[in-house]
Parts: C-alpha cells; sequence; structure tokens
C-alpha cells in the first residue's frame, strides 16, 4: 500500500536554515531514509544526508525524527500514522554543515582524549583472560558510535559551554570498558572525573533510551564508574584505610 | 583557482524547544504528583504519633520502626530514648527514617526521576531545559549524591529490623504462633523491600561490580549476576515498594484505630 506522507524536513548550510515542506510517496515496509532518498530522486537532488549501511550498524544517518534522536535507517515509517507530518531535522548537539549532515568531529576530538589500552608488563603468550571477564566490556563494543547518546545528552545539548569538559556518554562508557578490562593496568578513576566530566552526569538515562544497539549506557557504565570514582576520591572510609595502610595509588595522568 | 573555504562552525537554527510530538509531559507530572503525595502521606503519618501498633497481634508499621519514643510502651521493640516530651516534628523512628529518606534521594532511580520532574534537568530525552547553566553532581550539595553507599548500608540494617518485626508478627490471639492478613501484608511489604535494598546500584558494585577479575572471585561473581538480574528491576521495585509501604502502613493505622478487624488465617 503507497500513501502520499507529509514531510518536514530541515535544509540549511552551517547552521542558518528552516524546516521545509515535502509531500513524498511511502511504500509498504520503508524507513525514513528511504524517503529522503526518494525526496532526493524526486524533488530535492541537493539535500544532503549521510548514510551507508542501511542496516543500523555503520552510525552515519543518525538524525532527529520528530524530535527524537535515532537513526533513519532504523526508524519504520509504520510507526507513524499516514495522516502524521514526519519532521526530519539534523542532530542538535553538533554543528551542521548542511541539511541533514552534522560535523561530528567534537566526538573524534574526545576519543584521542582516552588514554588508550595498557596492558602492563605483559609478554607474549602470557595474555589470559575468562569470558566471564569481558562479557561486561564486550555490552559496550556493540557501540557503532552513531553518537545518539551524546547528541541526547542535556550535559552538551543544552549547555554548549560545558563541551570541552565533558567527553559525554560514548566516551564515559569506553572509560569504563577499560576500567573493567580484565588486562588493562591503568587507574583511570580519577581521571574520569576530572578529564572526562564523569560528575555532569546526572544519570537521567536519555543516552540509554535513544542506543539503537540498547546497550545500557547508564545501567553498565555510567553508574558502575560512578561507584568506582566514589570510592576512589568520595568514600571516607577508604580514604581511612588507604591513609593507614599506606598504599599508594598509581593513578592515570591527567592530559 | 578558487579554494574551498570551511563552513562555519554552527548549529542548525532551531527555535522550538523541542520537535517532539508525543506526550512527553506525561513522564514529569506523573513523577511529581506520585512522590509528592507520598512525601505527603509519609511526613503526616510519621508525625501522627498514633495508630502505629497493632498490640494484639504485634503488628508494627514500618513507619514507626524502630520505635525510640518512650510513648512507644511495648512498640519499643529495641528500647527507648525519646522523652514524652519530645518536639512533634521528631518522628518516633527518629533513627531509621532519615536514612531510609537519604537512601531513596541517593538512589540513582530515584535521582533520575527527580532531577526530570522536579527540577526539570532534563524535563525529557531532547527537550530543552530552562536552567542557564549545568554543573551536575560536581560540586555541594549534589556531590555528596556519591555517598548513597553509606546510606544503603543504613538502609540495609533498617530491613534486617524490619525482618525481626516481621517475625514478631507471626503473633496468635492467645500468645502463640498465628498468621493474619496483617502477617501476609508486612511480609510481602518486607521481601520488596529487600528486593528493593538488594538490587541497589552501589549493592552491585559492592559484592562484585568493582572486581576486574570475576574469575578469580567465583563466590562474588555469582553474588554480582543475581544483584544483576534484580537490579534490572531496581527503578520498578523503588515504585513499587511506595506503594506497599503506604498499603501496609494504612492497613496498620485502620485496624490499630479499631476501624476494622484482622482477618485470621491462623490463630
Amino acid at each position: 500500500m503507497s500513501y502520499q506522507a507529509k514531510f518536514r524536513v530541515w535544509r540549511g548550510e552551517a547552521g542558518a536554515g528552516a524546516l521545509r515542506d515535502y509531500t513524498v510517496e511511502v511504500n509498504e515496509g520503508e524507513v525514513v531514509l528511504d524517503i529522503i532518498h526518494r525526496l532526493q530522486a524526486t524533488q530535492a537532488p541537493d539535500l544532503a544526508v549521510r548514510w551507508n549501511c542501511k542496516a543500523g550498524k555503520c552510525g552515519s544517518c543518525s538524525a532527529e525524527i520528530n524530535g527524537m534522536p535515532r537513526l533513519l535507517c532504523m526508524t519504520r515509517m509504520s510507526t507513524f500514522a499516514e495522516d502524521e507530518t514526519v519532521t526530519v531535522t539534523p542532530i542538535r548537539t553538533f554543528p551542521v554543515i548542511r541539511d541533514l549532515v552534522p560535523d561530528v568531529s567534537w566526538n573524534y576530538a574526545k576519543a584521542r582524549e582516552v588514554p588508550s589500552f595498557d596492558p602492563g608488563d605483559v609478554k607474549p603468550g602470557e595474555f589470559r583472560m575468562m569470558q566471564r571477564d569481558v562479557a561486561r566490556s564486550q555490552e559496550f563494543r556493540k557501540c557503532i558510535e552513531c553518537f545518539l547518546c551524546n547528541n541526547v545528552c542535556h550535559v552538551v545539548r543544552d549547555h554548549e559551554e560545558n563541551m570541552p569538559a565533558f567527553a559525554g556518554p560514548r566516551f564515559l562508557m569506553r572509560v569504563a570498558e577499560l576500567e573493567m578490562h580484565p588486562a588493562d593496568t591503568a587507574d583511570r578513576r580519577k581521571i574520569a572525573q576530572s578529564d572526562h566530566g564523569l560528575g555532569f552526569c546526572n544519570i537521567t538515562k536519555c543516552c540509554t533510551e535513544v542506543c539503537p544497539e540498547h546497550i545500557k549506557i547508564t545501567d553498565n557504565a555510567l553508574i558502575p564508574m560512578k561507584e568506582r570514582v566514589a570510592g576512589r576520591s568520595y568514600d571516607p572510609l577508604v580514604w581511612l584505610g588507604n591513609k593507614i595502610t599506606r598504599r599508594k595509588h598509581t593513578d592515570t595522568p591527567k592530559s | 583557482m578558487s579554494t574551498a573555504t570551511a563552513p562555519t562552525k554552527a548549529r542548525a537554527a532551531i527555535g522550538e524547544r523541542t520537535l517532539r510530538k508525543d506526550n512527553w509531559r506525561r513522564y514529569p507530572i506523573v513523577t511529581v504528583v506520585i512522590f509528592t503525595a507520598w512525601l505527603a502521606y509519609g511526613l503526616v503519618r510519621s508525625l501522627m504519633g498514633s495508630d502505629f501498633w497493632v498490640a494484639e497481634y504485634h503488628y508494627l508499621t514500618p513507619f514507626y520502626s524502630p520505635c525510640v519514643n518512650v510513648e512507644c510502651g511495648e512498640a519499643a521493640l529495641f528500647g527507648a530514648f525519646l522523652p514524652e516530651a519530645t518536639p512533634f516534628f521528631i518522628p518516633f523512628a527518629v533513627l531509621s527514617l532519615p536514612v531510609l529518606l537519604l537512601f531513596r534521594l541517593s538512589c540513582y532511580y530515584y535521582r533520575k526521576a527527580y532531577y526530570r520532574a522536579y527540577w526539570a534537568s532534563p524535563p525529557a530525552c531532547a527537550v530543552g531545559e530552562p536552567h542557564q547553566s549545568y554543573t551536575g553532581e560536581r560540586r555541594f550539595p549534589l556531590i555528596s549524591q556519591n555517598l548513597h553507599r553509606y546510606t544503603w548500608v543504613a538502609a540495609f540494617i533498617v530491613s534486617v529490623i524490619n525482618t525481626w518485626d516481621v517475625v514478631l508478627a507471626f503473633h496468635g490471639k492467645d500468645g502463640g504462633v498465628g498468621v493474619g492478613l496483617g502477617t501476609l501484608i508486612l511480609l510481602i511489604n518486607l521481601i520488596l523491600l529487600w528486593a528493593y535494598t538488594i538490587s541497589c546500584h552501589s549493592c552491585r558494585h559492592i559484592v562484585g561490580g568493582r572486581l576486574r577479575n570475576f574469575s578469580k572471585h567465583p563466590v562474588r561473581y555469582w553474588a554480582w549476576v543475581q544483584v544483576s538480574k534484580l537490579n534490572e528491576r531496581h527503578g520498578q521495585l523503588a515504585l513499587i515498594t511506595l506503594g506497599t509501604l503506604v498499603v501496609t502502613d494504612l492497613y496498620i493505622a485502620l485496624l490499630a484505630h479499631g476501624t476494622f478487624s484482622d482477618p485470621r488465617i491462623f490463630n
């Protein structure tokens, strides 16, 4: 069954632009990205959209559909009523290059700030891990880096001034992944707070709500990381114990 | 030859606070109504100073456990140190209620709920918040949320006391063992309170989450797996226990007041 759907798509360049109305054909089984492609093919050949796999695995086609951050390729048209106007805008937190294509380079800069995996002095052949030790981290490896979590997080979405001091859920999850890794020898708890801005997170769980891979970012990465940071920096008994036993921490230095 | 210039870096100019069309206001409104109503009920009941103990069956409402005012009489199962002249705003369960309140206030589920509902930070996902600046949980007073683990230990101790209350509530008319509807209500409430307490994120961290090598600690790994299963339902348990606490307290209050008698199953 085909029908004519009403679409409002943000068109513009380098920030300036507006929502434009279109009426486009929709066929059974299609997703929003199909409609954007039809729009390109029939009415707006200069419409810019970034996409790649069309299977929800490359993380390229992040956008906001009716105000909610989603992947264009994973949002079925059947979830909307036929008379509903579907609004498509670029993700709001990052600068827009043109139309639906954002500049997500902030995320790559943040990725580089995370100290890489540190196996210590392990020699070839000595590296042994049990599945149960790495299962937690494997959940985080499902991340496709669509950056919808970083886009929806109000810490930077509503307060652009926090962008230099906050790594966003995606990279705090990366810090948690390394912190939980059985073969990683670095202690990232101090820098999680100071360099990556974990203390900004008020665990309102929007990152988890929008994750297309259904990673439990808040429950399995951010809160466990907050608990680890609490143990390192805010727990008075742990502090006292460290003083008595004269235990020295080897924190990963601040960048 | 012309050279291409890099585009200026600016966010898309979208004036609306949100383009969401669904009923995103529902969650914060429902949360405010439920939490405010519960706090009002809890405040009134805990300061009432009456109808908290059914002497015939040894039912003690959780809002008065442990009861430490001399006015508690035989309900003071662990002794009483507050004199009769204690001001009305000091509850009979002055040892437990503040720590239980702090436990729930610093709970990761409640934080999400009240940051969204009462502080609109954010009111809902992808909806602009009204505040000019945001510092998160990095400064006083919110930095103290990091002490949630201590409130969890206190809540654990209170749960042990509540367990003893329920053991004593298996009290029959003739002084022996007995079971009534009140006993079952207290028991269900207790089980759910334990489930809420054990499913806490801090508990999950303490039992095993803080480890890097699960394979070297099989018992703690097993405990972590069990707590993790419960932890998935932590938010639901937080809400359910609000309801069971009110039901339990109201039932005992009405019994103590003499509104109706307790249906007995055994003795």
